[in-house]
């Protein structure tokens, strides 16, 4: 339409033309303004509502660099010259979360992440497509459900005096364990745990990614001599790369989410030491000990360290390969 | 945008005939993969099975180590007791109900009502309002300033700081207006022409040919509200506003604590903690809803990946 326009401004001439053309724009726009006035009246509440809920603690966020005092509020209150980051860094705890959140995120990137990967193949090499269907509808079960209900499930099934583990142990005549209470299983039982709960789910689009990848690929690689391994590494695992590389990268820039509402439900006071992660801390240094300040600094501390993960990883994966989120 | 592909649909029950030769280690892989696929749905199964065992068992099975796999004698005393004699079970369910019904309704008309205008291309300041959304999905404040804002508005113990700063989600908003983008706007033109106003035209074309998308964001929401249970803690103080999520959280803690041998001498000083079969049937409580709408949900979902995956 511009183009349109510029031809003809060229026929008439001059500027005589351009004060034309904004009139038509401007009339233009006019009559736009009066069809969809009803429009702006519809668009103003969630604007307003997403301002308030969104916007404004955005602005909160200030108080990281501030010693804030209820009576003065977030504005009045005095620039402290990073002392919380410098608070943070010095404390004892810095050393305790952020090694629990990076060790709970890696062992997630690395037993987690491939899961559904590998669930997803050996769905796909099942014959009956009734058995199949029953096997993905139970599992993605727990996908639906939250953490307080599965914590409250989980604690009785890992029980040490009723579950279903420890009735495995006594089987076996050893004494069983109370697992939840044992520093050293507690990481293992978060990631396990964490895919038994997520793995079901993650399948989802890898199903579909499969599902799009030509039929005529795997008959011509079998009439060549293909056997099934061979076509699912051949052709199934590479038609999943694409799907593979933005859910790494996503998921590596989330590695300071260690999984908060898991971790809340299950811990207690007794596995602190290799569970406590970055938001179980800003929860109880914020809410608990009413420490605003401080809190918001660590929050920030995490999100920010977040965005540069994922910017980092994301220009690694363009470099090896032509996926990437952007 | 059509309906979802079902990922499910891909291996058709009748197989090429490439498939169907089979050799010695196709069938062993085939055996070893099905057991393997039984044994991890058993896995999923098994605790949501033994919670509604336990629900039903009388006290002394309940408490016994084993598998529990079938009810003996069963019986609706755990049920009962959660009702009626343990904590405000039945009032927590109606806040539950309240905070997600309420929710859900104003949720998608607040949704609705961003994705609307937005799917109109040649809105004056569309691109402006779509970067204002765009950002509120990438940045947040954070826990306290979130906590300081509510305080400031005075809604600490109120229902509404459950159901306020959720009504407008970005990406809903965004999820919507693409599905509405695809809507015909042919038919919506010539109603304007006849005179129809905007909310007219949403109300009698867009919502009714709209119904998928607005099913999927209304279970999200849904979903979501049931499951709540962060923000009533941080936001709710008294007892009568406590939802059900949060009273079963709190039984929980209580229970881990005391199945710890060194804090079992509180059990005799705490009368209030309920047995196996009572936590059990509030857990199948809880889950009964989402149990119940199952299948709808998992459908809607799945769609759901979907739409998220198309960009607008």
């Amino acid at each position: 339409m511009i183009g349109g326009r510029r031809g003809a401004s060229a026929h008439a001439g001059g500027g005589e033309a351009v004060v034309v053309i904004d009139d038509m724009r401007r009339r233009d726009l006019r009559r736009r303004l009066n069809k969809y006035w009803m429009l702006y009246i519809f668009l103003a509440v969630p604007v307003v509502l997403l301002a308030l809920f969104h916007y404004v603690p955005l602005y909160g966020i200030q108080i990281a660099f501030k010693d804030y005092r209820i009576g003065v509020g977030i504005w009045g209150s005095q620039w402290n010259n990073f002392q919380h980051f410098k608070d943070f860094f010095g404390t004892p705890y810095f050393g305790r979360i952020m090694r629990n959140t990076l060790l709970i995120s890696f062992q997630r990137l690395l037993f987690g992440f491939p899961a559904p990967i590998i669930l997803a193949l050996l769905l796909n090499e099942v014959g009956s497509i009734h058995f199949k269907r029953v096997v993905q509808t139970i599992s993605y079960l727990p996908h639906f459900m939250s953490w307080v209900v599965l914590a409250a499930i989980l604690t009785e099934v890992l029980s040490p005096q009723r579950g279903i583990v420890a009735y495995f142990y006594t089987l076996l005549g050893k004494q069983p364990p109370n697992l939840l209470m044992e520093a050293a299983l507690f990481q293992p039982l978060l990631i396990l745990t964490g895919i038994w709960q997520g793995v079901g789910w993650g399948t989802v689009v890898y199903l579909a990614a499969i599902s799009s990848i030509d039929l005529e690929l795997y008959e011509s690689a079998s009439i060549d001599g293909a056997g099934r391994l061979q076509r699912a590494v051949y052709i199934t695992i590479p038609a999943l790369y694409p799907m593979i590389t933005i859910l790494f990268i996503l998921q590596t820039g989330g590695i300071l989410n260690a999984g908060f509402d898991q971790i809340f439900n299950l811990y207690n006071p007794i596995v602190y030491e290799v569970s406590d992660i970055i938001d179980t801390y800003v929860y109880r240094v914020g809410l608990i000990d009413r420490r605003y300040d401080f809190s918001t600094a660590v929050g920030l501390f995490k999100n920010v360290f977040g965005v540069l993960l994922l910017l980092l990883t994301n220009a690694v994966v363009k470099r090896f390969s032509e996926n990437g989120i952007w | 945008m059509e309906s979802g592909r079902i990922p499910a649909a891909s291996a058709g029950p009748r197989k090429p005939p490439w498939m169907r030769r089979k050799t010695r280690g196709d069938v062993v892989f085939d055996v070893c993969n099905a057991a393997f696929l039984v044994l991890f749905a058993l896995s999923v199964v098994y605790p949501f099975w033994t919670t509604i065992v336990t629900s039903l068992s009388t006290e002394k099975e309940a408490t016994e180590m084993g598998l529990r796999i079938w009810i003996r004698d069963w019986t609706l005393n755990s049920y009962r007791f959660a009702l009626s004699g343990y904590g405000n079970v039945g009032r927590a369910y109606l806040n539950s109900i309240f905070r997600t019904a309420v929710g859900t309704v104003l949720a998608v008309i607040v949704t609705i009502l961003g994705a609307f205008p937005l799917s109109k291309r040649d809105l004056p300041g569309r691109n402006a309002v779509t970067v204002f959304i765009l950002i509120t999905m990438f940045f947040s404040g954070g826990l306290i300033p979130s906590y300081l804002l509510i305080r400031s508005l005075g809604l600490i113990d109120s229902r509404w700081a459950l159901i306020l700063p959720s009504l407008a989600a970005g990406f809903h908003i965004i999820i919507m207006r693409n599905f509405f983008m695809t809507v015909d706007k042919a038919c919506e033109e010539s109603a304007f022409m006849d005179g129809a106003n905007y909310l007219q035209i949403l109300l009698r074309i867009i919502v009714p040919l709209s119904k998928p998308v607005i099913a999927t964001v209304a279970l999200w929401v849904a979903v979501g509200h049931w499951n709540a249970w962060f923000d009533a803690l941080i936001y709710i103080n008294s007892e009568k506003k406590l939802v059900l999520q949060l009273l079963l959280r709190r039984l929980i803690q209580e229970m881990t604590l005391l199945s710890d041998p060194m804090n079992s001498f509180m059990a005799s000083e705490n009368t209030r903690i309920p047995s196996e079969g009572v936590k059990s049937a509030i857990v199948i409580l809880t889950i009964g809803p989402i149990v119940a709408l199952y299948p709808f949900l998992q459908k809607y979902f799945i769609k759901g990946v979907f739409m998220g995956s198309l960009k607008g």
